[in-house]
């Protein structure tokens, strides 16, 4: 059984069918960029996956775990399955009013402190077990920050920091809640072309590492390199899927070739 | 009349002026705050309801507003005498406060006018925060009273600070208007001595304001600046 199963995923926005039926399968440690024109379901379904859209119909299975199953009235995730998917956007949504190191460890520290709340615990108890996560997890944080190359940036604000920097550090929230599979819906969209570098570099860095990842995004010659597999989508499904070679190289379908026509120019 | 006298009067007034000032404050704020939600509430009839109240909070003059919140009640009661009356004449004789009911007639009309410009603040800084604030927080799996409180509330308050220090500049000085149904605030005072043709009171009067507004102005500018550190 595959790692993650998308099975038929329907999505519209009032009259507007956005997903029309995708499905996918991919293993542990696989990485896909799906490529595609805007408004063609890109961002859409990274964000059912990642449960900021409500799916119409459609199933996710991560791991043997049905995560969503619209047609058996899942349709929002379990509490236990809400960290599944870890995603970083285009517009990198960092905290503005926390440092770098705060914005990693925030949702860690929360998160806890959700999890100790379900606990029959005194609240004394309750405080120095929260006290000492919070203590393992701003350990954890910096070395994710390191990993990133921020080490020197750790005490800085958003507004401090460049695109790039910002970007690597959401990259470094994301993973901060280990995710069995990473999303970036366009991470390198928003940033000026001299900065994309930094961001591919550490997502290719996590590829190294055995990341299962799902990546959106514009940047051709990177999906092209980091992929094990190439999804193309059109009109809300998956019109083409293959080995990035094959895709890139020898297109099957029609519509794929000529929007790796328009990418080139 | 010496300077001395009329200094005493005047601080007398004050009191009354800061009295006003400071409660409206304590309780406009999270009335406004309350407000807010519900003019931006998913129910229909709510937010409906809460945006009429506000337009006509807004739309009539605090003057009027003044009247009506302490002549209505006694004009609606069957026995036709002002609650508000009633009130003066209890704080009067078990308290000795003059002119209690008007004081706290002042407060309910003040109290709900700032509310409802308050609360039009809060809602601007609470829709100002982008979208994707809040989806960063969902993703990271908090709650959404952590993602309001956590992440939101902050921003907003970084976005409300300069409306608001408007706002509470513009009633130090709409507190004079409690002198229309009674209340005996600073400006009250300073014409009493104006109605003996003595006027320099008056600009004495308008000493105290700016010093008052002057301090707040500080006040203001120290907090924008302690939340300078980052940008939203």
């Amino acid at each position: 059984m595959a790692f993650l199963e998308v099975n038929n995923l329907y999505k519209s926005f009032g009259n507007a069918q956005i997903l029309k039926g995708v499905s996918f399968q991919m293993d542990k440690g696989e990485v896909f960029s799906i490529i595609g024109s805007s408004g063609n379901g890109k961002t859409t379904l990274l964000r059912c996956l990642n449960f900021l859209e409500t799916i119409d119909r459609g199933s996710i299975t991560v791991n043997g775990n049905v995560i969503l199953d619209a047609e058996n009235g899942i349709t929002t995730p379990h509490l236990t399955n809400r960290l599944t998917f870890g995603m970083v956007f285009q517009n990198f949504n960092l905290f503005p009013q926390y440092t770098a190191l705060k914005n990693v460890t925030l949702a860690m520290d929360l998160n806890a402190k959700n999890r100790l709340k379900e606990q029959n615990l005194t609240s004394r108890q309750r405080k120095s077990l929260l006290k000492e996560v919070c203590q393992t997890n701003e350990e954890t944080a910096k070395n994710l920050l390191k990993r990133v190359g921020l080490e020197e940036k750790m005490q800085h604000y958003p507004c401090q920091l460049s695109g790039g920097q910002q970007q690597r550090v959401a990259i470094a929230r994301a993973l901060a809640l280990a995710p069995d599979i990473l999303c970036f819906d366009e991470p390198t969209s928003a940033l000026d072309p001299e900065l994309t570098g930094e961001v591919l570099k550490v997502i290719k860095d996590l590829r190294d590492e055995g990341r299962t990842m799902l990546i959106v995004t514009h940047e051709m010659e990177f999906a092209k390199h980091v992929s094990d597999k190439i999804i193309f989508m059109a009109d809300g499904v998956i019109e083409e899927m293959g080995a990035p070679e094959q895709v890139f190289d020898s297109p099957r379908s029609e519509k794929t070739r000529s929007f790796l026509m328009k990418a080139k120019e | 009349m010496d300077f001395i006298t009329v200094t005493q009067s005047l601080f007398e007034g004050f009191a009354v002026t800061c009295l006003l000032f400071v409660f409206t404050l304590l309780f406009s704020l999270p009335l406004g705050f309350l407000i807010s939600f519900c003019t931006m509430s998913k129910i229909k009839p709510i937010k409906a309801v809460f945006k009429v109240l506000v337009w006509i909070i807004r739309g009539v003059p605090l003057m009027l507003q003044l009247f009506i919140v302490y002549y209505l009640p006694g004009m609606l009661s069957p026995t036709g005498i002002n609650p508000f009356g009633k009130i003066d004449n209890y704080l009067y004789f078990n308290y000795g406060i003059d002119n209690g009911g008007a004081l706290i007639a002042t407060l309910i009309a003040f109290v709900i006018n700032y509310a409802a410009y308050f609360s039009e603040i809060f809602r601007g800084g609470i829709e100002a925060i982008p979208k994707g604030q809040y989806e960063a927080g969902q993703v990271l799996g908090l709650t959404k009273s952590q993602v309001f409180s956590k992440i939101v509330l902050m921003q907003v308050v970084k976005h409300i600070i300069p409306p608001i220090s408007n706002e509470v500049i513009t009633l130090v000085k709409d507190t004079a208007l409690a002198r229309v149904i009674g209340v005996i605030e600073i400006i009250k005072v300073a014409d009493m001595f104006a109605s003996k043709a003595i006027i320099w009171p008056l600009f004495y009067a308008g000493a105290f304001y700016l010093l008052f507004v002057g301090l707040l102005t500080v006040l203001f500018n120290y907090i924008e600046k302690k939340l300078s550190y980052y940008k939203v």
